[in-house]
């Protein structure tokens, strides 16, 4: 099943204790990463005007969160306009009972999907399924996740936690294909034998949206297979939901994104397939077309005045690739189908910071700053993180942590305290200190031991130090 | 110049010889060198991990300190990082414009020792001596925030004797990200491994960073490998001098009481 949804069901740092024992997944992703690192910067280097785009993209999407309601109503007019419907959905289950009713009214059991988060985020195939509604995931990387009953780990690449020889076993069982070998393209080959009859087969597709322009109402979606296309032009009816905040104003603000994604995402200079649709043409791919534009949590985001900025993720996983932190753990450590840096900004926040188990994302990072560098859209996403740290805390109950830290502070407060804390320290350490080092500490600093050696505090601190060497100076 | 050493909290508990040996380097440079004692903790840690209510009131302290500085320097990129960048942000997120102003002010004239050399001194060859095999992890506030590119390098590859090694995947963080290494610990260490392999894959005999929060971590794991390669704050580089050293400041006396 690779609807995910995004309410991580344990905190990160168990969920990633589970995750780090994982020896092949982190083999796998630490080589995906790496390569895939290289490359996005070799694409990157090529365009000499890189930074302005990465600024245009960003303000481009700041004048659509602006006046976000405008641009929207904008966009469905124009999608009216021209033979499609628009439903508003304000909620996951809306979503899904809008997705359900419109299948159901077509009395089809069998839908095809293109890749798309937005369906994940809000759970679309179990909701379906439990209307009697199977939907086959059409991407080959969610085609994987599905079949294997997991979820997916990563934005763009949702089975990257996955080898060639595990999927080959996983074709070989669920597909029933005879596999020689696991040479990418024979595993591919077993895929699309198996889509084909679907593309062919299946009335109703179902898929997400890249971007869609408000004033031609035009939906778009990028991708790299051609699976997607198969999707958009051969069923009767497509029904598309999109995240609200995926809409831009006009069409030449398509044009940075362009640049942007491909080469944030795959390092390619241009994705291979890039589909634009208008409303519906008779005669010309589906004769009936859905848009189901979706809020689940997004206004809230909008209206906080420091997180709004994570609205402009392009979903391009730039931050996922370059995050030591994903790099270790893995997507499924986040709990959300959106996972890695923009994940532990936008699932607590589309979460209202309501969900304790999100709200132990924004501490998921060790903020190196990587994921800030590497977003085509600027989102400061170090910055983010800090304040979403700052907005939850102030809610949790007193804990061992905030006294300590209440504490620090009112000694920080004065430098007297402050001299007096570090001799109280000195004198305290002593059964802690073997051989020159603190090897193991009590309570909620054990964490730093079971790893780490610490230095232990030393005879004279600076300012003991200096006061001497002042006064031996006059 | 007439400069405000800005000692940081960690510096100033457990690593005195790191502002000791800054100093005696600005001092050596011909500058005229100031500790106010009233300083203490800029207030990172408290605001990185999510406790702005009790970050003001150290934000608020430490521009009181450092006032009437000409130019405030620490041996700490990380710091120096949280009061150049995240200050404004501390001030405006707490809607408080006189502040604004004030540590938008302050942040010009704060500055990371090595930036402070080559950038605004326009040194690069301070005059030190360390004949040892070393190499350098650059560390995330300061690459990424502060940009002090290559200013570190300059600085060492003009050090007499000194053999730099290049380190592998050097922008890789190496996993301390302050109270990050003590609330996901397994994570935290699992970065470590990949950091102290490739440090001991250098055989240097010293792995320097412009920071020893992130050095603390690296020489942790270092240590307990029992790997024989230690960690030295780049400070203590620049400012080590062929024998003879008749500086006020004697880093050698300070290891002599068991510092080092």
């Amino acid at each position: 099943m690779s609807a995910g949804g995004i309410r991580p069901s344990q905190p990160f740092p168990d969920a990633a204790r589970e995750t780090l024992q994982d020896a092949q997944m982190r083999r796998n992703l630490r080589h995906a990463t790496t390569t895939i690192r290289e490359k996005r910067l070799q694409a990157v280097a090529e365009l000499p005007y890189w930074e302005d785009l990465r600024t245009q993209g960003a303000a481009i999407k700041d004048v659509v969160l602006d006046n976000l309601a405008e641009h929207l109503l904008t966009l469905e007019a124009s999608v009216k306009r021209l033979g499609g419907h628009v439903h508003w959905a304000q909620n996951a289950e809306e979503a899904q009972r809008l997705v359900a009713d419109l299948v159901a009214a077509h009395g089809v059991s069998e839908v095809i999907k293109v890749k798309s988060i937005s369906t994940d985020e809000i759970e679309l195939n179990a909701a379906l399924e439990a209307r009697g509604i199977h939907a086959t995931e059409t991407d080959l990387a969610e085609l994987i996740v599905q079949l294997a009953e997991d979820r997916p780990s990563h934005i763009l690449v949702p089975a990257i936690h996955k080898n060639r020889a595990e999927i080959r076993e996983l074709f070989r069982r669920k597909l029933g294909a005879q596999l020689l070998t696991d040479d990418p393209k024979v595993l591919a080959e077993a895929a699309r034998v198996y889509l084909r009859e679907k593309f062919l087969a299946t009335k109703v597709a179902i898929s997400g949206a890249n971007f869609a322009i408000a004033d031609t109402g035009t939906v778009c979606i990028v991708e790299s297979e051609g699976n997607g296309r198969m999707c958009l032009t051969l069923p009767e009816v497509l029904i598309s939901v999109m995240g609200i905040e995926k809409v831009l104003p006009t069409w030449p603000d398509i044009a940075p994104f362009m640049q942007l994604l491909p080469r944030s995402s795959t390092a390619e200079r241009m994705n291979p397939y890039t589909s634009f649709w208008s409303g519906v043409t008779p005669g010309d791919g589906p004769q009936e077309f859905h848009l189901i534009l979706l809020d689940n949590g997004r206004t809230d985001v909008l209206a906080d005045a420091v997180g709004r900025e994570t609205l402009r993720c392009i979903r391009c996983s730039a931050c996922l690739n370059v995050c030591p932190v994903y790099e270790r753990t893995g997507g499924h450590a986040y709990g959300s189908v959106y996972p890695g840096p923009i994940g532990a900004i936008l699932t607590p926040q589309l979460l209202q910071l309501d969900d304790a188990n999100a709200n132990s994302l924004p501490w998921a990072s060790s903020l190196c700053g990587a994921c800030y560098d590497a977003c085509p859209v600027k989102i400061n996403i170090p910055e983010i993180l800090i304040y979403l740290r700052g907005q939850i805390t102030p809610h949790k109950t007193p804990n061992v942590e905030s006294i300590a830290m209440k504490t620090a502070a009112w000694i920080f407060n004065e430098s007297y305290r402050f001299e007096g804390a570090i001799k109280l320290a000195r004198t305290g350490q002593g059964p802690l200190v073997q051989h020159g080092a603190v090897r193991a500490l009590p309570g909620m600093l054990g964490g730093w031991t079971s790893s780490r050696n610490l230095p232990p505090f030393p005879p004279q601190s600076f300012r003991e130090l200096w006061r001497k060497e002042e006064q031996r100076e006059q | 110049m007439k400069i405000d050493l800005f000692i940081t909290c960690l510096n100033d508990a457990l690593f005195p010889q790191t502002g000791l040996a800054m100093a005696r380097l600005l001092r050596r440079l011909g500058h005229t060198v100031r500790f106010n004692e009233a300083q203490t903790c800029c207030g990172q840690m408290h605001f990185n991990t999510g406790y702005q209510a009790e970050a003001l009131p150290l934000i608020r302290k430490f521009v009181q300190d450092f006032q009437d500085a000409e130019v405030i320097v620490a041996p700490s990129g990380s710091c120096v990082a949280f009061v150049r960048d995240l200050y404004p942000k501390a001030a405006e997120w707490a809607g408080d414009e006189a502040l604004l102003a004030q540590v938008r002010e302050l942040g010009k004239r704060t500055f990371e020792l090595s930036e402070f050399l080559v950038n605004v001194l326009g040194i690069e060859d301070v005059g030190a001596s360390y004949p040892h095999r070393v190499t350098y992890h650059p560390t995330c506030h300061a690459a990424r925030l502060l940009r002090v590119g290559d200013a570190p390098l300059r600085l060492l590859r003009n050090v007499r004797g000194l053999s730099l090694v290049e380190l592998p995947a050097s922008d890789q963080c190496c996993g301390f990200g302050g109270t990050f290494s003590v609330k996901n610990p397994e994570t935290s260490t699992a970065m470590l491994a990949d950091k102290v392999q490739n440090v001991m894959g250098t055989r240097a005999e010293v792995c320097t960073a412009g920071d020893n929060s992130c050095l603390m971590h690296i020489g942790g794991g270092l240590s307990r490998l029992q790997s024989g390669t230690g960690v030295v704050h780049l400070a203590e580089i620049l400012a080590s001098v062929e024998s003879g050293n008749t500086d006020v400041l004697d880093t050698a006396r300070v290891s002599a009481e068991g510092l080092v």
